[in-house]
């Protein structure tokens, strides 16, 4: 099978691959929706949604079939699978209706817009790894670039134009403001955040070594032996950390720095003229942020795939491989990989959740306040003072 | 009055982050989490009524199978949203309650108009209609939502009755009619 694989043509194969990463994340980020119902509710000491069962009979019957196991059949609604799939089928069917004052091209090209950005940085994120014949960790991931984190923040970054453009194409001030709002806030944050990372890369760069912004070599460095070797960056970095969490908040839209959408005082914010499928892209593509830059901070700061600080990846396998040979082929030991590097975003994606009933939205001042006067000096100090604690380091 | 000026500790550093009572908001909102919920799940677990609730309006028979009714429309008369029609009907001379004289005919509940004020059940003589436990009320159309005499005797049942008063009625006419005390 592999070698099957491996003998298609090269544009063949990564256009498979891609498709797969695809097909894992959009149905993930759609989940995520379910997910944000179900912390809330349980935040809120309520159940959730745990109705919706599909019948046993018409086109749903496959569906109605798993609905009908026993215990698993229950667990699953209980947990509101069938309405993620009842919400999928209604934003996909339900009528679509254009406003008559909007921009159609653009109020269109929007939510297509959302997508692009959400669903490239993927690419550049590795969220696995395996044992070559060699030995040799290889990383997982659709493309290995050397400038990965580069083309992360150069793509993520664009995100926010299809904010503005849904927010100026709606012909409407509230979606405007909301689009202004976007804007504004994402140059604030986008600062910082790019200030907090620095850190990580003077010390993975060690003079004399080869230079990489290579996310995947970060998690290496991450994998050493020794005590130094072993550490997290969460550890060596809090503050670095810290930065980055608060600024990937600030750019997901999420709360407590939801400016964008706010309800209360901008209606719906910039998706407030949209409904139905165009509006469900919007919230896909902010999942498929949160997941993709939930990812990012686990491999800068979490270790990536590295069960735990001070136990690397490697000496895991190789510790399951006496027991069960099986688990050393590479094909165990990426999706052991993979199910960890997922764990860790999967905490993440909760703690987004959790964090949003917990504070209250900020006002639009203080969330400018917070990102200029604030989160940059921080960050800025932040860098001057490791630059010189690595600089110290280095040169002893 | 004396004034007590109360001195206002300046915040440290560490509170004027925010950061302690952001974590103290997080535990907060985590024990909630894996607390059991607060609501009911509505048609398998049900509310407790209270003893006292006004819900739907019935009528009642009497520990012996007298409807009580006796059909005087004051609950008619009395009822704010007027929801409450009744015709009247008179006991013939062979049913064993032909000394009650009169019961309804028809008594029909319009549950459409019924504000649940309780005022008829306060206002009855007989103790005949009484606001019961019944709290949901539905149907598909208005007439399912007028209820008939057939259905409030259903709904209502049978209450206890401390005075059965037509019955000690009846007792004393038999008396005098034996030439005792009236």
């Amino acid at each position: 099978m592999f070698d099957f694989y491996f003998e298609l043509p090269l544009l063949l194969r990564l256009l498979l691959q891609g498709t797969a990463v695809i097909l894992v994340l959009f149905p993930l980020a759609a989940a995520c929706s379910m997910a944000e119902r179900k912390i809330s509710a349980w935040i809120q000491g309520r159940p959730g949604p745990n109705r919706t069962k599909p019948p046993v009979a018409g086109f749903l019957a496959p569906l109605g079939l798993v609905a009908s196991i026993p215990v698993l059949g229950t667990a699953l609604q209980k947990l509101g699978i069938y309405q993620l799939a009842a919400d999928g089928g209604k934003f996909t069917f339900k009528e679509d209706p254009i406003p008559g004052h909007v921009n159609k091209f653009y109020f269109v090209l929007a939510p297509i817009a959302s997508m692009i950005p959400a669903l490239t940085t993927v690419a550049f994120v590795p969220f696995g790894a395996y044992f070559d014949a060699a030995g040799k960790l290889v990383p997982i991931a659709l493309t290995h670039l050397d400038v990965g984190l580069l083309a992360v923040f150069a793509l993520g970054s664009l995100g926010v134009y299809s904010l503005i453009l849904a927010g100026w194409a709606s012909n409407s001030k509230y979606p405007f403001l909301g689009g202004v709002r976007a804007s504004a806030q994402l140059i604030s944050y986008e600062l910082s955040m790019t200030l907090s990372v620095l850190p990580v890369f003077l010390w993975v760069n060690a003079p004399g070594g080869q230079g990489t912004l290579s996310l995947f070599d970060v998690v290496q460095t991450q994998s050493q032996p020794g005590f130094w070797g072993g550490t997290w960056y969460v550890m060596t970095m809090p503050v670095s950390a810290f930065i980055f969490l608060i600024a990937l908040f600030a750019e997901t839209n999420r709360q407590p720095f939801d400016m964008p959408e706010s309800e209360a005082d901008l209606v719906g914010g910039f998706h407030t003229e949209y409904g139905a499928f165009k509006w469900s892209l919007f919230f896909v593509a902010e999942y498929a942020h949160m997941i993709v830059g939930s990812g990012i901070f686990c491999l800068l700061f979490l270790g990536g795939w590295n069960p735990l600080p001070w136990v690397p990846l490697a000496d895991v396998i190789h510790f399951g491989a006496k027991f069960l040979p099986c688990v050393g082929t590479p094909l165990f030991t990426g999706l052991i990989a993979i199910a960890l590097f997922l764990g860790k975003v999967g905490f993440f994606i909760f703690f987004f959740m959790w964090v949003r009933w917990t504070l209250p939205r900020f006002r639009y001042d203080q969330v400018m306040k917070l990102g200029w006067q604030k989160l940059l000096p921080l960050s800025i100090a932040n860098l001057i003072v490791y630059a010189l604690v690595i600089a110290w380091i280095e040169t002893r | 009055m004396a004034v007590v000026t109360v001195e206002r500790k300046p915040l440290t550093f560490w509170e004027r982050t925010y950061l302690p009572n952001i974590a103290a908001g997080l535990a907060t909102t985590f024990k909630r989490m894996v607390k059991p919920t607060e609501t009911l799940e509505y048609p398998e677990q049900r509310p407790e009524i209270p003893t006292g609730y006004r819900g739907v309006p019935t009528l009642v028979y009497d520990p012996n199978g007298r409807e009580k009714c006796v059909s005087c429309q004051l609950c008619e008369f009395v009822c704010p949203p007027k929801a409450i029609r009744i015709t009247p009907g008179e006991i013939t001379s062979d049913d064993p309650n032909a000394h009650v004289e009169k019961r309804p005919q028809e008594f029909k509940i319009d549950m459409l108009r019924c504000i649940y004020c309780g005022m008829c059940q306060e206002v009855c003589p007989e103790e005949a209609i009484w606001l019961q436990q019944q709290y949901s009320m539905t149907g598909y159309t208005r007439e399912e939502m007028v209820n008939d005499k057939k259905r409030l005797y259903e709904l209502g049942g049978t209450l206890p009755d401390e005075h059965f008063k037509w019955d000690k009625k009846k007792a004393a006419e038999q008396a005098a009619a034996h030439g005792g005390h009236h």
